[in-house]
């Protein structure tokens, strides 16, 4: 393993991070509305909606991403309506086509693990909401997502750290994201074990850093499920006290 | 009570603060409710009795149309709650501004508490009156430390709902109602969820705020609750009310054989 070489590598590469945590934040964010509009039309009750939602997830989940990212880029521009309509300048640039598929791909997943979220809130807690006469979309917002989003938060990490992944997918479609550039740098130099391992570890450190960001607001979210420790101060002295007026 | 009869009473009679009339309930193939009425006037303690399968919770989920009745009315202080008929024959709820208004004024206590696990207790009693009243929240915060002061768990109020007792969790929960300033509360089995030990703590709780002259409706298995605090019994059978009356009428001079029989079980 030449050292200097790696290094220059490293700086290479990292100089293309942006790009990948840019397709990468893009996709999640994008693709997060995406699903919870499927997961709300697979709950909604109402049969076509819930049929179309689940149709969405069985193709997207069904078939390989790479695939999916060839017929957006390659695909659409097959057919005239798509070159003459006004999404075009869009759809003819590969960040777009790969902001896309990756988008429609992680709502696929995303909206089970959303579905599985809020099939998970007790529903004695929602009709205490509508008991104390809070409006609907009041419920939803104070009530139902909170409880809905920490109980889905470890599983959307997951899936979170799946797309930053699958960024490197978007080097096939020309994108220079850290695996476009390390291909490229590996045509020039022949160079493969170096180049590869400091691009793994660069999606390492990126997805390192996610997994902390995720605990984080797991803990965050979850302030009840911490051991009660120096907040729980005044609990804790309080406790002889309590044992009195039971 | 008709408007007729209302018309001739004394100004100061006390108006029925709740009443149901001749609510029926259907889930699938199962009358639950079979044309059941009630009345509860201001000030009044009423308990509801009859075993399981009576119908009695979901009268009382009819009252605060968490279940919509398929038939029969909700008046609340005078205000009838608009119903209207669905096409499939069932009901539901014509204005549902109406409804929510109406249940901010009626106070629920579930079986299970249903406390909001991811708020702690001050919260979740400040949190009705903050987000559906619109009322400051430093007010209510301090109406709600009173609260919990009264239901005896003051030095909870930072703790979350997991981390607290069933019966304590209970008393929470009745101080997120009280929060609301109910014209009535609604009682569903308050203490059947408790271990033995925590009844007492909870019912102790309930005796206070019948001696406040609070209007109460209580759906309970709790006989000693039913005969000494209430102000008239009802007894449920098979969704119709099969004897109605004071306590002291039912628990030594009960009419019916099934009232008698499940007075001695």
């Amino acid at each position: 393993m030449d050292i200097d070489f790696a290094f220059e590598t490293f700086m290479a590469l990292v100089g293309a991070v942006p790009l990948t945590i840019q397709l990468a934040v893009s996709a999640i964010f994008l693709g997060a509305f995406v699903a919870f509009g499927l997961a709300m039309m697979r709950l909604s009750g109402i049969l076509p909606l819930a049929l179309l939602a689940r149709f969405y997830v069985f193709v997207f989940r069904g078939t390989p991403l790479l695939v999916q990212i060839f017929l957006i880029y390659y695909g659409l521009g097959q057919f005239p309506a798509v070159r003459h309509s006004f999404l075009w300048p869009l759809l003819r640039e590969p960040y777009a086509c790969a902001v896309l598929s990756l988008m429609l791909n992680t709502a696929a997943y995303s909206s089970e693990i959303i579905r599985g979220g809020l099939l998970s809130v007790p529903p004695g807690q929602v009709e205490a909401a509508r008991a104390v006469g809070m409006p609907r979309l009041m419920i939803l917002r104070r009530v139902i997502l909170p409880l809905a989003i920490r109980q889905a938060l470890p599983a959307y990490g997951n899936e979170m750290m799946s797309m930053v992944k699958a960024t490197s997918l978007a080097s096939i479609i020309t994108l220079m994201e850290v695996t476009g550039v390390a291909a490229r740098i590996i045509s020039e130099t022949y160079r493969v074990i170096e180049v590869f391992v400091v691009a793994g570890a660069i999606y390492l450190a990126l997805n390192f850093t996610l997994s902390r960001l995720v605990l984080w607001a797991e803990r965050a979210l979850s302030p009840d499920k911490r051991r009660p420790a120096s907040a729980a101060v005044p609990i804790a002295a309080a406790t002889p006290a309590s044992t009195g007026d039971a | 009570m008709p408007d007729s009869i209302a018309a001739t009473l004394p100004v100061d009679a006390p108006l029925a603060a709740l009443s149901g009339r001749n609510l029926h309930k259907r889930f699938g193939g199962v009358e639950v409710l079979k044309g059941v009425t009630l009345d509860a006037r201001a000030g009044e303690v009423v308990s509801i009795l009859g075993s399981s399968g009576s119908g009695k919770s979901t009268l009382l989920r009819c009252l605060n149309l968490l279940e919509v009745p398929d038939a029969g009315e909700v008046i609340v202080a005078g205000e009838t709650v608009a119903l209207r008929r669905r096409r499939d024959g069932r009901s539901d709820a014509a204005d549902i501004r109406q409804v929510e208004r109406i249940r901010s004024r009626l106070g629920m206590v579930f079986q299970s508490f249903n406390l909001w696990s991811h708020r702690t207790i001050l919260e979740n009693v400040i949190e009705a009156p903050v987000h559906v009243l619109g009322r400051p929240r430093r007010e209510c915060e301090e109406e709600a430390e009173a609260l919990l002061a009264k239901v005896g768990i003051a030095d909870k109020r930072h703790a979350y709902p997991a981390h607290l007792s069933g019966g304590q969790q209970q008393r929470a929960a009745i101080a997120r109602a009280l929060a609301m300033q109910p014209q009535v509360m609604l009682f569903d089995e308050p203490t059947s969820a408790l271990d033995p030990e925590l009844v007492g703590e909870v019912l102790k709780v309930m005796r206070g705020l019948a001696d406040e002259g609070r209007t109460m409706l209580v759906v309970t298995h709790e006989m000693g609750f039913a005969r000494d605090v209430s102000s008239r019994v009802v007894f449920l059978h098979q969704g119709q009310v099969e004897e109605e009356g004071t306590p002291a009428d039912l628990f030594t001079g009960a009419r019916s054989p099934r009232l008698r029989q499940f007075l001695s079980a």
